[in-house]
């Protein structure tokens, strides 16, 4: 199974982000955690172009740190999943190992 | 190394200057124990303060300074009990010091 | 504050004292270490306004709820600053317009300036911290 790409930084302050979507291939899945979150919203315009370049990965936002910075899942760019701590591990389960963003 | 209120039935754990280390922990017996270990009776007065702070912190995730609490107190129960002179005489140690750690709040930010 | 620094009727001398929150809350301790600041420069009677610019405006995002990550909620605490006699609290126009947010989408009422009219505020003051 693929690697699960974790990135923890706020897309608008770093480009974490946009490093992990250039140095990863096609298929494997990308968690945004923490700060990452906002990255997996629709009101940022600029997110857009990130989803674009990760349509041939698996997207997923961190359900526990969304809340937190005030938004629900209503607000999440259609095709990027919420998942919970659980959900977290299970990805972490699935997929052969985790590389970390930081 | 930490320090503990020491009630009827169990401790509560408590800082080096004896403030709540976990604020969940509190209930009135946790206030009357510390205002005893002062040798201070809690009356009508002190609890009013007390609850003030108790609601000023759950909605505010504040332990208002000295000031503050002042001006609420006295916007809330009038100015006859918002003065320094009226909340020093419940609370020699310094109100808002004093009074929170009763309330088992944290130590309000800015004071020394 | 020591002894030189009062005036000869005795008064503290008070600073002018901006304190610029760029980080968005949670992910760091810088929103809730500048949160400190502001309480304790207010408690000493300083002159404090606080300027909320790119991630920092989502530190007075509405809706926060952070008991799945286990942190304290400190947004509640922007709304007693008025207490706190703190009433100069700026967001930038560009930040805000960047993540698709409106003033109706914060907690407390704020004045919202472009870089430039920030920029000459932050010339303005005697000390300015940022986090």
């Amino acid at each position: 199974m693929a690697v699960l790409h974790t990135t923890n930084k706020s897309p608008l302050q770093t480009r974490d982000l946009e490093s992990c979507l250039r140095l990863t291939r096609p298929g494997c899945s990308i968690l945004l955690l923490e700060d990452a979150v906002y990255g997996a919203l629709k009101s940022i315009e600029a997110n857009a172009k990130l989803v674009d370049a990760a349509k041939d990965r698996r997207l997923y936002v961190l359900g526990p740190d969304l809340a937190a910075r005030g938004f629900t899942p209503e607000e999440v760019i259609a095709g990027i999943e919420v998942v919970d701590y659980g959900g977290f591990v299970d990805l972490v389960a699935e997929h052969h190992h985790v590389q970390a963003w930081v | 190394m930490t320090a503990a209120v020491a009630l009827k039935d169990k401790e509560v754990a408590v800082d080096e200057e004896g403030y709540l280390i976990n604020l969940a922990d509190w209930n009135e017996d946790v206030a009357r124990t510390m205002a005893a270990d002062d040798n201070i009776a809690l009356t009508s007065n002190h609890w009013e303060v007390i609850n003030f702070l108790r609601e000023y912190y759950a909605e505010y995730q504040v332990a208002p300074a000295i000031r503050v609490l002042t001006k609420a107190i006295g916007k809330k129960l009038g100015p006859e009990k918002g003065n320094s002179k009226y909340l020093y005489e419940l609370f020699p140690y310094g109100p808002a010091k004093q009074a929170c750690r009763y309330a088992g709040l944290p130590k309000p930010t800015g004071c020394i | 504050m020591s002894d030189t620094e009062a005036d000869e009727g005795g008064n503290r001398k008070v600073k002018r004292f901006m304190i610029v929150n760029r980080k968005a809350p949670y992910g760091t301790i810088y929103a809730l270490e500048a949160l400190e600041v502001v309480l304790i420069g207010a408690a000493f009677d300083q002159d404090m306004t606080l300027v909320f610019a790119d991630d920092g405006v989502y530190q007075l995002k509405k809706g926060q709820q952070t008991k799945g990550i286990g942190q304290k909620n400190f947004s509640p605490s922007y709304r007693a600053l008025g207490d706190y006699d703190i009433e100069k609290l700026y967001v930038e126009r560009e930040s805000l317009q960047a993540r698709g947010l409106a003033p109706e989408d914060l907690l407390v009422p704020v004045r919202v300036l472009g870089s430039a009219e920030l920029s000459v505020l932050m010339d303005e003051q005697d000390v300015v911290l940022s986090f």
